[in-house]
């Protein structure tokens, strides 16, 4: 046991080594070591409380590895909660976060009422957990004083001994700077050393217990589970809906209790920091709770709990080195127990120092002063802070006296926590959605919260005898459904979890309600755009759409009046030559600028209120009607230009496009010009060739032969035949692709095929060609141009009659047959010549074009025909295409249409 | 020694007027109808000339006019066309050929140039 005083000596001596820590981390050499990602990290375990320290072992004791969740829940969902600290973080820099109340204000509209609702909601979820610092500390005093059993009184003193040193630290280093977005440097650092200093002193007890105290772990698992109580703690047997509404209670916590906010957030020294944190962070709390269930096995071994005389399990951590006489490890541990308590207590007064400060006292109290002639708001600003970390730990020390001492503290770090969870819809709700509004956030906030105060600190009030004890078990006034541990019956949960359930239903069904009804105001929704979009560029960031007449003047005053001349001299500066402007303070300040200041306040006295100071010197004169007359006019003329530049942009487009159609036409146009001029040229001299030749052979040999004379002579008629074809088939062909098809007439295709024929007979005979008829049964009329019709039929025949060898067939086809909304007759040309490869089969109707294997050639160029036949068969809206035979010879088919409303001949054809 | 010359062209009219005029001046004749039929003659028969077509079936005269200097004796080359056009001359007459005659042609002035040509293929040896 240790005396009082020299106990009181090394608490004082190691709050001395920290203010130590502090001064020097305030200290602008420190620079490099504070913006380190370790001290980051490592100040997120403010987290770990004195409520950790020696109540995981509390819990431990009872409830096995129920202490896990709590633990388990932030590590779990750390990815999601990376994530959304990074556009929390990103955001609280860019809008000059002070805090998460001022984070919520901001975000709805900078409302100084929601600013100065989860305030009060921060308050009074936090201070019992306060409370139960400053008795932690005050009771392990106590106890390694030698008073284990020491009177309420004792305690209370004690605790407001911790309270008062508490507060000076708080007011040292968490109020130096009148800007609330400069770092903390010094604070952040001695954080992060009293995450070092309990994690080091709970690892040392953990290990002694298991290695000193016990022969290493398997020995005392062993010793433990010889006792079945003990064995049934480690065996995992919770209630699922109790440990899932335990982990996401404590991630809610470590992203929007006070405290953590103030480390992750406002003190966030690099959003890249982010990273480090999140896989340190939780190998932090992996680590911390490496030994909870060993040393609560050692606890009920050592102590008995079964027979002897409760011993608070809370103590355990301490009470185990002293049982064994290990003075130093105990001190080591009540040490690590201060510092768990310290940094919580600092933290979390100096975030709710600033949010009292800024979002009540500052909007509300001081309202009047934000727009008065004070020439020193700045001053009074850390005066209230300081004011306000005094009254906080105030209550904290008066909720001790009037709770705490009476009722066991365990669960009271839950209750805490299940109050910040409130705050939940409405953060993640403002994070994504931009239709949340301050209204729906108003209703959630206070509906959620109103739960809570009913399912969770009343029952507590009714414990310790302030309210009637039937309201606990029938309900108030005998209403059993408003059993506050079992509203609506429901009794199957935990009270945690049933009060979870039942506020967080209640919030999040208002919150989405109340916004669902009516939408965002124009101040809401512009918040909401910088919030939501804040990773995207330039999101938010159109002027305002208002007006003022102040003068530049007016707003360093009143920039000066709370920040000082000098520093708004600065930031004024800057904002000048950031823009290439010339500062002149007579100049009217543009709603840029305004705007600007605003954000500027905001990093001191938190968004709602500078709103409020900046309203009182920059009337916002809303635009006169007729102004937004204009400005709107204005923008529907742009958009009305844009909208008719764009239509043009797309005509000249799609003009473009056709203009680039038309060009590749003429092209081919002219390239096939070309191509039938060369090739008729070729076609014209060829014959001429033969015909000159054989004259001149004619003219410069009198004494032929008559033989070779008459062979030569006919030579040279034939080749004169030819010419002359050639010469009126391309006649036709003009016409054909420059006339109209004239008035069709209904013709019988079974006597044009007749005809066609006839004219054929002697020829076919002569080459002992064998003529096929075959033709369907009724079928109906044609409606043609019979002449035309008539020479394509010709046309096919001759064709086939070059080709077809001696002794082979020629078939003429005829069939009917349905093709879209018509009736076609397909008449077609069939031989047993060689037939047309697949390759030519397009080509072959295009003019001039012939067959290029020479094998399959005739003597005579196919010349005209089968483009002549092509264009005549165009005409009638039919189609022309060449197939094999049946035998592998040629099949030239076309069809031409059904003269519709013409009865169908039966017998019709030969 | 009698000189030969090969006909290369797939319009039979024209390749009788031809063989007719070439056999009546006392030069040894014969008919190639393709491209592939010529290049297969060539380096057999060793023309001294061959009167080359240039719209041929499958190789076009140009592209045979090309091949045919590279032969181990490359003949001369008169080449003989239906369409005439400048570019067309210029081509062939990069190609090595020896002339370029327009259908339809004179035969005298036809069988002038074939004189021509064989005395110039004398003197080179």
């Amino acid at each position: 046991m240790l005396s009082g005083w020299t106990l009181s000596l090394l608490a004082l001596a190691y709050i001395g080594v920290l203010f130590t820590v502090a001064w020097l981390g305030d200290r602008p050499e420190s620079r490099r070591l504070v913006s380190s990602p370790w001290v980051y990290a490592l100040s997120m375990a403010v987290y770990c409380t004195a409520w950790t320290f020696y109540g995981s072992v509390g819990r431990a004791t009872t409830t096995g590895i129920g202490f896990l969740p709590i633990y388990l829940g932030p590590t779990l969902a750390a990815a999601l909660s990376w994530v959304l600290l990074r556009k929390i973080v990103r955001i609280s820099k860019r809008e000059r976060i002070t805090s998460i109340a001022d984070f919520v204000a901001a975000r709805y509209g900078k409302s100084r009422g929601l600013g100065a609702l989860v305030t009060l909601v921060a308050v009074v979820g936090t201070v019992p957990y306060l409370a139960l610092q400053l008795k932690a500390v005050a009771t392990t005093y106590l106890l390694l004083a030698g008073d284990g059993n020491a009177s309420d009184g004792a305690l209370l003193r004690t605790s407001l001994v911790a309270a008062a040193v508490l507060a000076i630290f708080a007011i040292l280093f968490g109020t130096r700077h009148i800007d609330l977005t400069e770092q903390h440097s010094g604070l952040v650092l001695a954080v992060a050393f009293e995450s070092v200093v309990k994690l080091v002193a709970f690892l040392a007890v953990g290990l002694w217990v298991v290695f000193s105290l016990y022969d290493g772990p398997s020995e005392l698992f062993q010793r433990a589970f010889e006792r079945p109580e003990l064995a049934r703690l480690a065996t995992f047997q919770p209630s699922w809906s109790s440990w899932i509404w335990m982990m996401l209670l404590a991630w809610s916590a470590i992203l929007f209790l006070p405290r953590q906010f103030q480390v992750a957030v406002v003190e966030n020294f690099d959003e890249d920091h982010l990273p480090r944190a999140a896989w340190v962070f939780p190998l932090y709390l992996l680590a911390i709770n490496l030994f909870v269930l060993p040393i609560a096995f050692a606890g009920h071994l050592c102590f008995d709990t079964v027979a002897g005389p409760a011993v608070d399990a809370d103590t355990f951590v301490l009470r185990l080195p002293l049982a064994e006489g290990e003075t130093a490890l105990a001190l080591l541990v009540f040490i690590g127990g201060l510092s768990a308590a310290t940094a919580m207590v600092i933290v979390e007064c100096v975030a709710l120092s600033t949010m009292v400060a800024n979002d009540l006292v500052l909007p509300f109290v001081l309202r009047p002063a934000l727009g008065g002639a004070d020439s020193d708001l700045g001053g009074h600003l850390v005066l209230i802070r300081r004011l306000a970390i005094i009254g906080i730990l105030g209550l904290g020390q008066l909720y001790m006296m009037a709770v705490g001492a009476h009722t066991s503290l365990v669960s009271i770090g839950l209750v805490s926590f299940a109050a910040i969870a409130q705050l939940a819809p409405a953060i993640l709700g403002g994070l994504y959605w931009k239709g949340a509004t301050r209204r729906g956030a108003v209703a959630g906030l206070i509906g959620g919260f109103a739960v809570w105060a009913y399912t969770l600190p009343m029952p507590t009030l009714v414990e310790s005898g302030y309210l009637p004890a039937s309201w606990l078990l029938e309900g108030p006034f005998g209403l059993a459904w408003l059993c506050p541990r079992a509203l609506f019956g429901l009794t199957e949960l935990d009270p945690i979890s049933h009060a979870m359930l039942f506020s967080l239903l209640v919030n999040v069904g208002a919150f989405l309600g109340v916004s669902s009804i009516g939408g965002p105001s124009a101040m809401e929704s512009r918040q909401a755009r910088r919030f939501v979009d804040v990773f995207r560029h330039g999101a938010g960031t159109e002027p305002p759409l208002w007006r003022t007449d102040t003068s530049v003047e007016a707003i360093r005053s009143l920039l000066g009046r709370f920040l000082g001349a000098d520093r708004t001299q600065d930031l004024l500066d800057d904002y000048f030559r950031d823009r290439g402007l010339e500062a002149d303070d007579a100049q009217v300040a543009g709603a840029e600028l305004v705007a600007h200041a605003e954000r500027l306040l905001a990093g001191t006295t938190g968004a709602a209120s500078a709103h409020i100071a900046l309203r009182s010197v920059a009337e916002e004169h809303p635009l006169e009607p007729d102004e937004v007359v204009h400005l709107l006019d204005e923008t529907s003329r742009v958009l009305a230009t844009s909208r008719q530049l764009e239509e043009k942009s797309r005509q000249l487009e799609s003009a473009t496009g056709e203009l680039r159609d038309a060009n590749t036409r003429l092209r081919e146009l002219d390239r096939l010009k070309d191509d039938f001029l060369a090739t008729m040229t070729h076609e014209l001299r060829t014959p001429l060739t033969s015909i000159r030749a054989f004259t001149e052979i004619l003219h410069d040999h009198p004494r032929l032969s008559d033989t070779k004379r008459r062979e030569f002579l006919a030579i040279v008629l034939k080749e004169n035949e030819r010419l002359t074809r050639l010469i009126s088939q391309v006649l036709d062909l003009t016409k054909i692709e420059s006339e109209t098809l004239g008035e069709p007439s209904a013709e019988d295709p079974a006597a044009l095929i007749g005809d066609a024929a006839a004219s054929f007979t002697g020829l076919f005979d002569e080459h002992g060609i064998d003529l096929e008829l075959r033709l369907a049964e009724g079928l109906p009329r044609v409606e043609v141009n019979r002449d035309l019709v008539l020479q394509v039929l010709i046309n096919l025949l001759s064709n086939a009659l070059k080709f077809t060898p001696a002794g082979g067939w020629i078939a003429i086809e005829a069939t009917a047959h349905n093709g879209g909304r018509r009736r076609w007759v397909e008449i077609a040309v069939a031989d047993n010549g060689p037939g047309v490869p697949p390759t030519e089969r397009e080509t072959i109707f295009d003019k001039f074009r012939q067959v290029s294997d020479p094998a399959k050639r005739p003597s005579h160029g196919i010349g005209l025909g089968l483009a002549i036949c092509r264009g005549i068969i165009d005409k009638h809206g039919g189609s022309v295409w060449v197939e094999d035979s049946e035998q592998g010879g040629a099949r030239f088919a076309f069809t031409v249409p059904a003269a519709g409303d013409l009865p169908q001949q039966p017998g019709a054809q030969r | 020694m009698t000189q030969r010359v090969l006909i290369v062209e797939d319009e039979p009219n024209i390749v009788l007027s031809l063989e007719f005029l070439l056999g009546e001046e006392g030069y040894e004749v014969r008919v190639a109808e393709s491209g592939e039929d010529a290049l297969e003659q060539v380096p057999r028969w060793r023309p001294q000339l061959v009167l080359l077509d240039i719209m041929l079936p499958g190789l076009d005269g140009f592209e045979i006019c090309r091949r045919l200097r590279t032969t181990e004796t490359p003949p001369k080359v008169i080449l003989l066309t239906a369409r005439g056009d400048g570019a067309e001359k210029v081509k062939g007459l990069d190609l090595g050929a020896a002339a370029y005659i327009t259908k339809p042609f004179s035969a005298r002035a036809l069988l002038a140039d074939v004189r021509r040509i064989l005395a110039e293929s004398e003197d080179d040896g």
